[in-house]
């Protein structure tokens, strides 16, 4: 599948005005005595087939997002639906073929390998829980599996433990792709490995996908980590998407200024090299009490007296490019 | 840099093994290299390389499980190595080198505010007086971009990157000559990352402060290096000037680190290397990335000597005439 077909491809999933708020609770009787804010109306669509990037410093509400999508959190409001179907007024019953359909790659593979099991039987695990297939078949779609994330059949019988941080990662993968889902939430799995490692793990990501025509939501907090994995890519801010559209456009016409800064403080390995680098002033305020308006106005670098009174809309200012920002043209 | 001058810090043939219950391991083995004063030298190499071990073995942090400690550590010309543990904790560690350990800001003692933390160091090997201290941290707190009314607050009520700061005001306060900075960014996100290495830069013209690097990211390395030595399966295996390493490193290892770097906008994709580092219990016996190397030819079974090419070192029989 190339990208211009990719685009042509109907919504798998639709988010639709997601909040959530966490209670912060204090004092003896734990109460609440205020809300995070850590998602807040945020809205978009993944096609079948594409890779959606979802980039932000960290708290910004990605994982938060992920795991709304999937039910393991309870969002506060707003829709989600997956083939049309809306995914949180659904029950525990027909949740169960949803949790085949969507899965999600964790940043520490640690959470999802039990220790004591040999990963063959992890990566089984799945297809045991949702009853498919006999033992041995089971045994053998782990051990297949495996081949396609580059490790062999006799790995199959060792503990997490006998594996290095990169190699564990790609039994997470293993793990999640084997119930052949159809959209994955990929949450940061590259973050915690080295440098060097990095674009082995994106490498099988990226060919799983052209060979199961796997949908991808895939966080990072770096947009150098997804540019080459994504089609399109969206930028979160304080629990707000604040620009959105086709991986070019956002890595070379970005349109909000946060975006720039995050393009700008990405380093180049040259010492010659010396760009003028947007360093935001000030760290991301709580997602306790935002700021108000446009809740970037804080640390923006172009604000103007608007931004610190009325919130941006997140329109589309050019087509197929959205960005929530008084001064995007 | 200089290989001859390194009038700071020149380590030479350091070694630092541990004991296990399945043999010993090797994490630091014959290293040599050093740095002038107000110089910046990063160590790169991947997780498990021994880039934490070196720290720990110039600074003489040893766990109890070492089974073998030797070389020489010459500062400003006196090997520290001969004196003893006593003289050592007294004159060398925090007074003349100080370090930021690893994940050194999730580290901070949660129930001591976090002025009181940076203040002691400066009281115990200084014996600066508590009153004279809660100045000395104001001024370290403004050296690193912390605001001053900060030195109430808990750790947990900082960002990560106020957090690290304040990790790095500790290593400063005792105003030492050079300071051994691990991994200092890598938890953190890019914004955070370039502000702090803003911070380092400031130290470095402004007072004068040298720095060890260790870190598995070359990009980020790239913006403090004035040299650059590249650490693999506990030896080193290229030491090089900045310029010339960013521009075309040599050594195979340090060329593949350099192209599994992520770059913007462009048309190639990075790269990656295959496998991993050995298992530093048994090393190889020749190349020690042998396995791993594209470049790799018969003599590679023998270990390489160390060439050098115009000044720069390589560990490679690539480069051996
Ligand atoms: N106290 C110890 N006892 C035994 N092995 C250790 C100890 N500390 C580190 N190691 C081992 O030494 C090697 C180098 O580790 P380390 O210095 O932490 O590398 P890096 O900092 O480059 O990731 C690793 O194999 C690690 O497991
Ligand atoms: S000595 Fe041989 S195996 Fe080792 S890095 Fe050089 S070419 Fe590669
Ligand atoms: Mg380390």
């Amino acid at each position: 599948m190339n990208k211009v077909n990719k685009q042509d491809q109907p919504d798998l999933l639709v988010v639709d005005k997601l909040v959530k708020y966490f209670p912060v609770r204090t004092g003896l009787f734990q109460r609440v005595t205020a809300w995070v804010q850590a998602v807040d109306k945020v809205s978009f669509a993944v096609k079948k087939g594409e890779t959606l990037g979802m980039v932000g410093e960290s708290g910004c509400g990605k994982t938060t997002i992920g795991r709304s999508i999937l039910r393991l959190i309870e969002p506060t409001s707003g829709e989600v639906s997956f083939e049309g179907k809306n995914v949180l007024t659904m029950n525990q019953r027909e949740l169960k073929p949803l949790r085949r359909d969507m899965q999600i790659i964790f940043q520490d593979p640690y959470a999802s390998l039990n220790p004591r099991m040999p990963i063959g039987e992890s990566v089984m695990e799945g297809l045991q829980i949702h009853n498919i297939g006999r033992p041995k078949e089971r045994w053998e779609v782990a051990v297949n599996m495996l081949k396609k994330v580059g490790l062999e059949e006799y790995h199959a019988r060792r503990y997490p433990h006998e594996f290095s941080g990169g190699q564990r990662q790609r039994i997470g993968i293993a793990r999640a792709l084997a119930l052949n889902p159809k959209f994955i939430v990929c949450d940061e799995p590259v973050s915690a490995l080295d440098v060097s490692i990095q674009s082995q793990v994106l490498n099988i990501l990226k060919d799983l996908q052209s060979e199961f025509g796997f949908t991808y939501l895939f966080i990072a907090h770096n947009l150098s980590v997804v540019e080459h994995i994504s089609d399109r890519v969206a930028v979160m801010y304080l629990g707000k998407m604040v620009e959105l559209t086709d991986r070019d456009s956002l890595y070379r016409e970005p349109l909000h200024p946060y975006t720039k800064a995050l393009l700008s403080a990405i380093p180049v390995p040259h010492p010659e090299v010396k760009r003028e680098r947007t360093i935001l002033k000030g760290d991301v305020p709580s997602p306790l009490n935002p700021p108000r308006g446009c809740r970037f106005h804080t640390r923006c670098p172009i604000a103007v007296d608007k931004c610190s009174h009325d919130e941006p809309e997140f329109k589309e200012v050019r087509p197929g490019h959205w960005a929530a920002c008084w001064l995007a043209e | 840099m200089s290989q001859t001058n390194n009038n700071l810090l020149r380590i030479e043939d350091l070694v630092l093994h541990f004991g296990t219950t399945r043999g010993s391991v090797q994490a630091v083995d014959k290293v040599n290299f050093g740095l002038n004063a107000n110089q910046a030298v990063v160590v790169l190499g991947e997780s498990g390389c021994g880039k934490s071990s070196l720290a720990k073995a110039i600074l003489r942090l040893l766990p109890r499980n070492v089974v073998s400690y030797s070389g020489r550590i010459y500062l400003d010309g006196n090997d520290v190595m001969k004196l003893n543990d006593e003289d050592f904790r007294q004159n060398i560690r925090w007074a003349s080198i100080s370090m930021v350990p690893q994940a050194a800001m999730n580290s901070l003692n949660p129930v001591i505010r976090v002025g009181d933390q940076v203040a002691e160091p400066a009281i115990i090997h200084l014996g600066v007086s508590k009153q004279d201290a809660v100045s000395l941290v104001k001024k370290m707190f403004q050296h690193v971009g912390v605001p001053e009314d900060f030195i109430n607050r808990y750790p947990f009520e900082l960002s990560g990157g106020m957090r690290q700061r304040v990790a790095i005001a500790m290593a400063l306060v005792t105003s030492p000559n050079l300071i051994i900075l691990d991994e200092p960014t890598s938890a953190l996100d890019v914004l955070t990352q370039a502000s702090i290495f803003n911070v380092l830069k400031r130290l470095k013209g402004e007072l004068g402060i040298s720095f060890i690097l260790i870190t598995h990211d070359i990009a980020t390395s790239s913006e403090l290096a004035d040299g650059v030595a590249v650490m693999y399966a506990g030896q080193i295996v290229e030491i090089s000037d900045a310029h010339r390493f960013f521009a075309e490193p040599l050594h195979p290892y340090s060329r593949m680190l350099m192209a599994s770097v992520p770059r913007l906008r462009a048309n190639v994709e990075p790269e990656f290397i295959t496998g991993q580092p050995p298992s530093l219990l048994n090393p190889p016996k020749g190349c020690r990335f042998a396995d791993r190397c594209p470049k790799r030819f018969d003599k590679c079974s023998e270990e390489p000597p160390t060439a050098n090419v115009d000044g720069i070192q390589v560990k490679c029989w690539l480069y051996t005439s």
